[in-house]
């Protein structure tokens, strides 16, 4: 994926970026539906977040994350912005900025296959309770306020299953890095 | 600059995200942009947000192929460069928040050398600045949601510890607490809040207009 983007940067290749949209497109589609837009609604925003990528792909540094985490910060910040209509803060730690230093993440060397692979498993592994509420904050874009009202949970419950989440996750990278 | 107080796990994931109240995720991101160490954290949750994102079951696009975007002649890297703000930011948090700078901040002072600045905030939550006179207190309050304080000038202490610039107090409702400015310089804070603080007793009156009340 890195390679398809690096052809949409140096040569604006049109059949690698049709490849990144075809791989990323849908997805992203499915995950605006996930996030309350309609079908039309969220294919434009899927169709917009790709169009980022085509004219951001020479901002994109490789070491600093990878594709898919990327075109996820770049959907993500849509989604605020359209769909909340509130101000995306966040700012795309894969790209280059001249403000914020950009100093490599220390994981960088190691493979990206092997990386996602374990990110994969770690929340595939995770019991019922802890993905469910780390899937209410990624793809129901919850807050934990409201994430305990839809379960019926206190707040620190909450909380706590997301910390113990993370850990598992962060664990399962640690040898990694 | 050497930050110790860093952001809860659980305020990460939710800003990594895009699931954090909207003042909470103004200084969050903050934080994030002086902060090494929660920069590294953000980057793995949006791994974490890349591996979801993934497995969700395709949807069909009707546009199945892309039109050629209009721009193609242009390699993208000599294109126009994205502007600062907007839904990609490149501007600092704090660059956007103040554009002015703090020299340009007007206070409001509330008494007891205290000064406060609202700043706006589209969403949920309310934002501001806090300027706290040396060895003065912030008086004793509780939260009725999450609480984030990123110290960007002098230092406060209270039960939890002490914070310098680049600090952030991520205290949740389950805290009440009083910090107090160290001497020396003014204590500034950024300060976001769920839900406006409660306070307790006499400056009740006074400090509600902190929160827009
Ligand atoms: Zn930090």
């Amino acid at each position: 994926m890195a390679d398809l983007l690096r052809r949409v940067a140096e040569r604006a290749d049109t059949t690698a970026f049709r490849e990144l949209y075809q791989t990323y497109g849908p997805r992203v589609k499915a995950y605006m539906m996930r996030l309350g837009a309609d079908a039309g609604t969220a294919e434009d925003l899927a169709h917009e977040t790709l169009f980022t990528v085509w004219r951001r792909a020479a901002l994109y540094r490789a070491e600093k994350g990878s594709v898919a985490s990327w075109i996820f910060a770049i959907a993500r910040n849509l989604r605020i912005d359209r769909l909340r209509r509130e101000v995306p803060w966040q700012q795309l730690a894969q790209e280059h900025f001249e403000e914020a230093s950009g100093e490599a993440l220390p994981d960088a060397a190691l493979s990206e296959k092997e990386r996602q692979a374990r990110v994969h498993a770690a929340l595939s592994n995770l019991p019922p309770e802890q993905h469910e509420v780390v899937v209410l904050s990624y793809l129901e874009g919850l807050s934990h306020g409201e994430i305990a009202q839809r379960l019926g949970l206190p707040l620190g419950t909450v909380k706590s299953r997301i910390r113990i989440a993370y850990q598992k996750i962060r664990t399962a990278l640690e040898d990694l890095r | 600059m050497s930050i110790t107080h860093h952001l809860d796990d659980a305020t990460l994931m939710s800003f990594a995200a895009g699931a954090l109240p909207s003042a909470l995720s103004a200084v969050a991101a903050a934080h994030v942009a002086m902060c090494t160490r929660c920069r590294g954290e953000v980057a793995a949750l949006e791994r974490v947000g890349a591996a979801l994102l993934t497995q969700l079951p395709a949807v069909g696009m009707e546009r199945a192929e892309p039109e050629t975007p209009s721009d193609q002649r242009l390699p993208p890297s000599q294109q126009r460069r994205d502007r600062s703000a907007g839904p990609m930011p490149s501007a600092t948090p704090l660059a956007r928040l103040l554009p002015g700078g703090l020299a340009a901040v007007r206070w409001r002072r509330l008494g007891f050398g205290i000064w406060h600045h609202r700043l706006p905030v589209a969403g949920s939550g309310t934002l501001g600045l806090l300027k706290v006179a040396p060895g003065r207190i912030v008086p004793e309050h509780g939260h009725g949601g999450a609480e984030l304080t990123l110290v960007l000038g002098g230092s406060f202490h209270d039960t939890t510890g002490r914070y310098r610039t680049g600090d952030v107090a991520d205290l949740d409702e389950t805290v009440e607490h009083e910090p107090v400015a160290d001497l020396g310089l003014d204590c500034v804070c950024l300060v976001a809040s769920e839900t406006p603080a409660r306070f307790r007793g006499l400056f009740a009156r006074l400090v509600q207009p902190w929160h827009g009340l």
